[in-house]
């Protein structure tokens, strides 16, 4: 692989774009595709299925076998809610390969030093989480507790492509918040897509292993199906 | 940070940006229950040195030394691994699956 095809696919990676690099096995020849130049390629379909998947594999064209490496960006989740569970959140996520924002407008908790390592936002949801960016590689994780400051991300959130919408608090809560969200204009399905209570059920008690039980549940929302069983390798 | 592929691929261009012969081995297709997915990398300098991996340890040792010849030729290679294969009793998958590791050079 030539240097500088590896540095452009780096790049594109790093600005959250997709790119798929087109290796010939036979002669190894290669190119870069970028998402957006997908549409008028000769592989266009394959491209676009592989994309959608996020899946690298071998397909064949006319006689000759063709890999193609599929770079999807990096996943994204973004906190609402600078608090004990992020804290505990920040490492775990980095761990997985995960970028992490955390977003809280009270400025006691989204201070620098209770989370040196990610970018925070002291700011109020509803500004801060459009001047973001959404896309479909980004988590949303309401965990403040405080329907001030969940609702209006939630709101964000629940009208964006985000692969996985998490929301904290009692199902009694949830119940309570589903009525403010239906008031507000959000049909059954819609709000099927806040998973609430958050995280899988492992009986998590302390901050970390809600984060976990939380990370469980994105990483499960990314490798099964919706039937629940595993998407290949 | 290691922990995905693509941080692999960033790897392998800082190694080559520092003047190190390097060598990029991609799982490209599996068989039956092979231990990583299909677009897996390993990573591999011309000292042996090796991020990342092919399998869940069973092969890769075979994949550097293969990497430090593609590293000396320049000419990309395509490794077979599996149970039905001679060298696999050397040093086979032992979860009985088969892969194919295409092995290039960062040129």
């Amino acid at each position: 692989m030539d240097l500088a095809l590896l540095v452009k696919l780096n790049q594109e990676r790093a600005a959250r774009r997709a790119a798929v690099l087109v290796t010939e096995i036979a002669t190894g020849a290669q190119r870069l595709v970028l998402e957006k130049d997908v549409a008028h390629d000769p592989y266009a379909a394959f491209l676009t299925d592989a994309l959608r998947m996020g899946k690298s594999g071998v397909i064949e064209s006319e006689g000759h076998k063709v890999f193609l490496t599929v770079q999807a960006p990096v996943l994204r989740i973004i906190a609402i809610g600078a608090v004990h569970i992020s804290q505990a959140l920040v490492p775990m996520a980095q761990q997985l390969g995960h970028d992490v924002i955390i977003v809280d407008p009270r400025e006691a908790f989204a201070s620098p030093e209770r989370f040196p390592d990610v970018p925070v936002h002291a700011e109020w949801p509803d500004l801060v989480l459009p001047k973001l960016g959404a896309d479909r590689y980004t988590a949303y994780l309401m965990l403040t507790h405080d329907p001030k400051i969940d609702d209006p991300a939630l709101q964000f959130a629940l009208t964006s492509e985000a692969f996985y919408i998490g929301a904290l608090g009692s199902r009694k809560t949830h119940g309570k918040r589903l009525e403010r969200l239906q008031a507000m204009g959000f049909d059954e399905q819609t709000l099927k897509r806040i998973h609430a209570p958050i995280g899988l059920n492992i009986g998590a008690i302390s901050p970390a292993e809600i984060a976990l039980s939380i990370l469980g549940e994105i990483t499960a929302k990314l490798r099964l199906k919706p039937d629940g069983t595993k998407i290949g390798n | 940070m290691l922990a995905t592929d693509d941080d692999l691929l960033k790897q392998a261009e800082t190694w080559r940006r520092e003047g190190r012969g390097v060598a990029l081995a991609t799982v490209v297709e599996t068989w039956g229950s092979a231990p990583r997915p299909v677009g897996s990398h390993l990573v591999i300098d011309a000292e042996g040195t090796f991020m990342g991996s092919v399998s869940g340890g069973c092969v890769e040792g075979a994949v550097v030394t293969e990497a430090l010849d593609v590293i000396e030729s320049g000419a990309p290679k395509m490794l077979e691994f599996g149970v039905a294969d001679e060298t696999a009793w050397k040093v086979g998958l032992s979860c009985g699956g088969r892969i194919s590791v295409y092995v290039e050079k960062v040129t």
